[in-house]
């Protein structure tokens, strides 16, 4: 369901602009195996910060991206899906929709990573939701906060990544 | 990059290739991506009945498909068969009897629906497994995903989508913003609207 009122996130986070290099980091993936940023180099990669699991609809941000992730792998691309929550409720919660792509534990210390990119929001003791394009070359091209009630669709992730493919055959 | 609070538009018109209900002189255009299997879409499509009841011939409405798969088993054949039918014309019988038994969508009730909206059983049975309707419907949800849908039902007004909810008195007053008056106070209307409109004899 839909928030009635749109409005910016409480305190205003202030996202790692484009041009920045994304910063590493290593977070569980499930329980027992972890993700770095840094094993994806050479690859597009999606940085999707949410606040929690569990949000009540059938079709919110991560179960979107879920369902268009042949959209992503066109572009070779890798998305992660990244909240405060132990990597024990994102394995409940990925079973549960079905998701088909990792979702990072930012659980301990709480919100490291968040407040790495400039995401977390301190009163709620979530992230923000904010998207990060990060290049084949671990730089941050494009980025995006939503305002809070507002799921983000696709299509700002998709242009980004079209103009990665972009700028790379042009080189 | 598009500025945080510009709405995302549609990227593919309305056109002859869609659903429409209502006239092409209508000065407002409602656009839903919806999924048959979706329960908030279910919600939606009285409100939307509804809303068109009230604003009458200035508006007019548009069906494209979003099912959702992972989430929704049966949307997708559910969206195929509503294209089968529209393809034999009466697409709307068949939309509407997909919302009002959403919890009824195996291929067996589809054949049911089908017939009901004059399509016969050997008819539909043949057509749904030809490759072209899963062809529109994964055009559907691709024009979706490049508009900005965000999760279904997604609605577009003239184009933009709408951020707020689909409560009826949101989206009625979306719709009149756009352009499209009320015809007169609705029969059963909720008394505690304000009465800010304007009203077309």
């Amino acid at each position: 369901m839909k928030a009635n009122t749109p409005s910016r996130p409480s305190a205003s986070p202030s996202l790692l602009p484009p041009g920045t290099p994304a910063p590493d980091f290593s977070l569980p993936s499930t329980p027992d195996q972890k993700v770095s940023l840094s094993d994806l180099r050479g690859r597009p990669v999606v940085l999707a910060f949410y606040p929690a699991d569990w949000s009540p609809v059938c079709s919110d941000q991560m179960g979107l991206y879920n369902e268009i992730l042949p959209e992503f792998e066109k572009f070779d691309a890798e998305i992660m899906g990244i909240s405060v929550d132990g990597a024990w409720s994102h394995a409940a919660f990925a079973r549960d929709r079905k998701l088909h792509f990792p979702l990072l534990a930012d659980f301990e210390p709480k919100g490291a990573v968040a407040r790495l990119y400039g995401v977390y929001m301190e009163k709620e003791g979530e992230s923000a939701r904010a998207l990060f394009v990060i290049d084949r070359k671990g730089t941050i091209r494009w980025n995006h906060l939503a305002p809070t009630g507002i799921n983000p669709g696709a299509e700002g992730i998709l242009a980004a990544l079209e103009g990665l493919s972009r700028s790379k055959s042009s080189k | 990059m598009m500025a945080e609070d510009d709405s995302p538009q549609l990227t593919l018109p309305v056109g002859s290739r869609d659903h429409i209900q209502g006239p092409s002189t209508a000065g407002v255009t409602l656009l839903e991506y919806g999924d048959y299997e979706c329960p908030y879409c279910g919600a939606a499509y009285p409100i939307v009945k509804e809303l068109q009841k009230r604003v009458g011939a200035s508006m007019r409405f548009v069906f494209r498909n979003f099912p959702l798969e992972n989430a929704h088993p049966h949307a997708r054949q559910a969206a195929e068969a509503a294209e089968v039918v529209g393809a034999k014309g009466n697409f709307w019988a068949m939309h509407d009897l997909l919302y009002e038994n959403q919890r009824a969508l195996t291929t067996d009730d589809l054949v049911g629906y089908a017939e009901r909206s004059g399509v016969p059983p050997p008819t539909f049975r043949t057509e749904l497994r030809r490759p072209v309707y899963g062809e529109r419907v994964r055009q559907d949800f691709e024009s979706g995903v490049r508009s900005g849908v965000n999760g279904t039902p997604t609605f577009y007004i003239n184009g933009i989508r709408h951020n707020g909810s689909y409560e009826l008195e949101e989206l009625l007053a979306a719709v009149e913003a756009a352009g499209a008056p009320a015809q007169g106070p609705p029969p059963g209307a909720n008394r505690s609207r304000s009465p800010r409109k304007r009203t077309v004899g």
